[in-house]
């Protein structure tokens, strides 16, 4: 087990004369032990990330160090580290036994001991079972936890996983989640986590980190991402339904949008255009609020979300579905407490400190 | 067909059964000539169309050579049968193994003169064995290999189809088997042999059929090429026994030697059919 | 499918190594053997090696001013078309009734494939035997309807001989070809055809064949390419050419002018004219093939 360093890393491609530049430099510390998840959109440059750790892509710029060791220029086999693909990557013609051998034995470790690994984690993962048969007589369910089998029997010092839980359905991925969880608790070696799935983030992960565009926009726990997102990116990318985010003109302590006005019990952080961010559950229906136009309410079982037109900006609001349900075209009004408003700068996008 | 036409569907079986008899009757006719004897072909033409019986003396003289009752010498088929098998085996294994390595350099490593080469080997998908008989015979002479094995071997192995054929294939093996077998450690040769090696077991297999059939096949190149008749295939060797005109030949003996020659090819064809329609159909893709 | 792989090894040597067997077999036995036969053919050579002269492309001018070579082009054209047309038609025929019927295909299959294992030479062999003049059964038979067949004094019966022994050869390719083409058709079409009040008749013409003029395209040229090439061997079983040089297709020309009339430069000249031809069918081929796109 080890700690892991990214620092200044950037990455280019090369497409002809041409060179694009996918990752503007990007630094971040985990701890040994810790397990970090990567977030972001399709594009933003976190599998790249990944792979560069793995050894699977160059590193253009700056350094990633395993333990205290660069590896800028070490064959991923050397990094020691294993990795979880999102298609599985099993070798079809070997029975699960020998895929998860297979490190081991090009490693000459002697067979007694591949034969008690590759057990023990079969054991861990209740894959025992199945470890003469093939990849192809097996679920998507089954060949991930084989394919996790194969990174854990390297007991490597780094596990890198590339999107893992994305094949897989819905009801699979919750169960997986939980085992991926359990799996770190008790093994407790440092993970990258890599996904698009802002709620496998908020579950797995110690520490998130980010990304946008080539950029890490914040790294914190869960709860500091989602009680203090420091961009606009972050704030409406974390959270289902996502945060409410408008422009506004504030000026002490009323605001102004689209010819309506309203006050505020605090005051604005300062004065001009602003933006201002609410999650859709820290609005409460009060008929002094501020006027907001229903235009559809959907039910999802214990709640019910509330869409509508806030001064001419979409709006969403949760409320408890043992409340009465508004109508489409209703106006209610909204009791929104100062704290639970964000502020942000309209040119940077960043969070405005209060 | 979605409408449900049994008329059309007995049709369809007709016109089948006429296709098959059409493409067996050569196939029946030599059959049965070659259980008959010379001068049942020659003096009752035409020669009946049931089975004789002299099916174990014709064969035996065609492969262990023998004399016409005209006092003449029939060479025997039973060497000819050997280079045959020699020469379509080694052909056959020699074209897929280094097609397979020079895949494998082109897909999976990027080297100086990659293009050059590639190229390279494209043009010889161009051009059959038959345009550049001449010059080649002279190659192989001036290389001091006429009347050998090799000679007769190893130009056929010069052109590319394998190798495409494997190209394609390796493109569709998934980049994370490599890059998780890369983390495993595994160096490239490893790789190879433990992974892409059996995955290639169809296509290996189609190839090898087609090949083998290629090999046998072989007519202009032996032609030219020897001179021994020791080293004669038998497919070319055919040939040489059809000097006498009409009457003159030993139709029997030249008619199962054609059944002999035709035997391995159809086997291997036959018993290996499902691999063989596959790799035909995959190749031109 | 990639054209190019992510992933790549990194040795520098590796590749060199796995790559030498083919680059060196390809150039012994390829290019310098095509490089000679474009030296070749711009020189006039003495038989015996005695001595040579370089002269242009008098070689070429000498073809094509000799009125036997045209007559062998023409041969050659008429063979090739014949062969690829009625190859293709019937092939396309058996392999649409092959598509209907739900069983019995696979026999079907079997028994209509086997014959691309026989040798070009066999068959040659074999069509020569059932339609010898004195002995062969088809010959008898044809005599009794009244026609007289001696394909060694008619000139275009020797050509029908080996249309016949080539196309029949050819079938089997065709017909696997035809028949993977037209079950990757997806079913939905025809069914929609259908639904849209098309009759079979009427379905094949717009629907089915237009969507496997790829494969015909395909077949057309490897028919093409076989006739001039691959059926050497029939010619050479069957009629050696003649009668006269009523089947003499150019690359039994070359053949015949190398090696028994000993003319090394006009051979050559030959061979690189054939050359030519080849490469152009093969760009046309993959120029039209790679525009396609699969459905």
């Amino acid at each position: 087990m080890a700690s892991l360093s990214i620092r200044d890393v950037v990455k280019d491609y090369r497409a002809g004369l041409r060179v694009n530049r996918v990752i503007h430099g990007v630094s971040a510390e985990v701890a040994d032990g810790e397990f970090i998840v990567i977030v972001g959109p399709s594009g933003c440059g976190k599998s790249t990330l990944l792979r560069m750790v793995a050894g699977l892509e160059e590193i253009t710029g700056g350094q990633i160090a395993i333990g205290q060791r660069v590896v800028n220029d070490i064959e991923p086999a050397e990094r020691d580290i294993a990795m979880v693909f999102q298609n599985y990557a099993l070798y079809p013609h070997m029975s699960v036994f020998d895929n998860m051998a297979y490190g081991l034995k090009i490693a000459r470790v002697p067979r007694d001991e591949i034969a008690v690994r590759v057990r023990r984690a079969a054991s861990i993962l209740e894959i025992e079972a199945f470890l003469d048969r093939k990849p192809g007589q097996l679920s998507g369910g089954q060949r991930q936890r084989v394919a996790m089998g194969r990174a854990i029997v390297r007991e490597p010092q780094v596990f890198l996983f590339d999107e893992p839980l994305s094949n897989l359905d819905a009801r699979l991925r919750a169960q997986t989640r939980i085992e991926i969880r359990k799996l770190h608790a008790e093994l407790g070696v440092t993970s990258l986590f890599v996904t698009h799935d802002q709620v496998e983030a908020m579950t797995l992960a110690q520490r998130v980190i980010v990304m946008n565009a080539g950029l890490i926009e914040q790294i914190g726990t869960p709860e500091e991402i989602y009680r203090a997102p420091e961009s606009t990116f972050v704030a409406g990318f974390i959270g289902a339904p996502p945060m409410n985010l408008m422009t506004v003109r504030g000026d002490g302590s009323s605001l102004s949008r689209a010819g309506c006005e309203w006050s505020l019990s605090g005051s604005v952080p300062r004065a001009g255009d602003l933006i201002m961010g609410v999650r859709p559950e820290h609005a409460r229906l009060d008929d002094r609020g501020w006027p907001m136009q229903v235009e559809l309410v959907e039910l999802l079982g214990a709640e019910r979300l509330i869409h509508g037109r806030l001064a001419d900006a979409p709006f969403i609001v949760r409320t408890d579905a043992r409340l009465a349900a508004p109508s489409a075209g209703q106006i209610v009004g909204l009791d929104i407490a100062p704290e639970s408003l964000h502020w942000f700068d309209p040119t940077s996008q960043k969070r405005i400190p209060a | 067909m979605v409408e449900r036409r049994p008329v059309m569907t007995l049709v369809a079986h007709l016109v089948l059964i006429i296709g098959v008899l059409l493409v067996s009757f050569p196939l029946y006719v030599t059959l049965v000539a070659s259980t008959q004897t010379s001068e049942q072909i020659v003096q009752q033409a035409p020669m009946s169309l049931l089975p004789g019986s002299n099916l174990i003396d014709t064969y035996r003289a065609a492969l262990f050579g023998g004399q016409t009752a005209s006092g003449s010498r029939i060479s025997p088929v039973a060497p000819m049968l050997k280079v045959s098998f020699i020469c379509a085996m080694v052909i056959a294994l020699g074209k897929i193994s280094i097609s397979m390595l020079s895949a494998f350099a082109f897909v999976y490593f990027r080297f100086p003169g990659r293009t050059l080469c590639f190229w390279m080997v494209f043009i010889t998908l161009m051009l059959p064995v038959e345009v550049r008989i001449g010059p080649t015979y002279q190659v192989v002479a001036g290389l001091g290999l006429l009347n050998t094995y090799a000679g007769l071997t190893v130009p056929l192995i010069a052109s590319a189809t394998a190798t495409f054929l494997f190209r394609q294939f390796f493109l569709t093996v998934p980049d994370e088997l490599t890059e998780a077998s890369r983390i495993d450690g595994a160096g490239p040769i490893r790789f190879f042999i433990d992974v892409l090696l059996p995955l290639s077991a169809t296509s290996i297999a189609a190839l090898f059929v087609i090949q083998f059939i290629y090999g046998w096949n072989q007519y202009l190149w032996p032609l030219l090429f020897t001179t021994d008749e020791s080293k004669y295939p038998i497919v070319m060797g055919i040939r040489r026994m059809l000097g006498g005109g009409d009457a003159g030949n030993e139709w029997n003996v030249v008619m199962a030697t054609a059944i002999l020659a035709m035997l391995p090819p159809a086997l291997v064809v036959l018993l290996m059919q499902k691999w063989f329609v596959k790799g035909l159909v995959d190749a031109e893709k | 499918m990639a054209i190019e792989k992510r992933v790549r090894f990194g040795n520098r040597w590796l590749p060199w190594l796995l790559v030498a067997p083919q680059m060196v077999v390809v150039t012994i036995f390829f290019f310098w053997p095509a490089g000679s036969a474009l030296y070749q053919s711009v020189l006039l050579e003495d038989a015996f090696g005695g001595s040579s002269q370089f002269v242009g492309l008098d070689n070429f001018n000498r073809l094509f001013s000799d009125g036997s070579y045209l007559a062998s082009f023409r041969t050659t054209a008429v063979f090739s078309l014949l062969v690829a047309s009625c190859g293709i038609c019937i092939a396309l025929l058996l392999a649409v009734m092959a598509n209907r019927v739900i069983r019995g295909a696979t026999l079907y299959t079997t028994l209509l494939v086997w014959p691309y294992a026989v040798a070009p030479a066999i068959a040659g062999v074999l069509w020569l035997f059932m339609f010898a003049p004195s002995v062969g059964i088809v010959s008898h038979a044809l005599r009794s309807l009244g026609i007289e067949w001696n394909h060694l004094l008619n000139g275009n019966q020797a050509m029908a001989l080996i249309i016949m022994a080539a196309v029949w050869k050819q079938i089997s390719y065709n017909f696997l070809f035809f028949l993977a083409g037209l079950q990757s058709i997806p079913k939905s079409l025809i069914e929609a055809a259908a639904i849209d009040g098309a009759r079979p008749w009427h379905r094949f013409w717009t629907i089915v064949f237009p969507l496997l003029s790829p494969t015909t395209f395909f077949l057309l040229v490897i028919n093409i390419v076989y006739a001039f090439f691959d059926t050497f061997a029939i010619v050479d079983a069957a009629t050696q050419g003649g009668p006269g040089k009523d089947t003499a297709i150019l690359v039994y020309k070359a053949y015949y002018d190398g090696f028994k009339a000993m003319d090394l430069g006009g051979s050559a000249a030959q061979s690189v004219i054939l050359m030519a031809i080849v490469i152009a069918l093969t760009v046309v081929q993959f120029r039209y093939v790679e525009r396609r796109v699969q459905y």
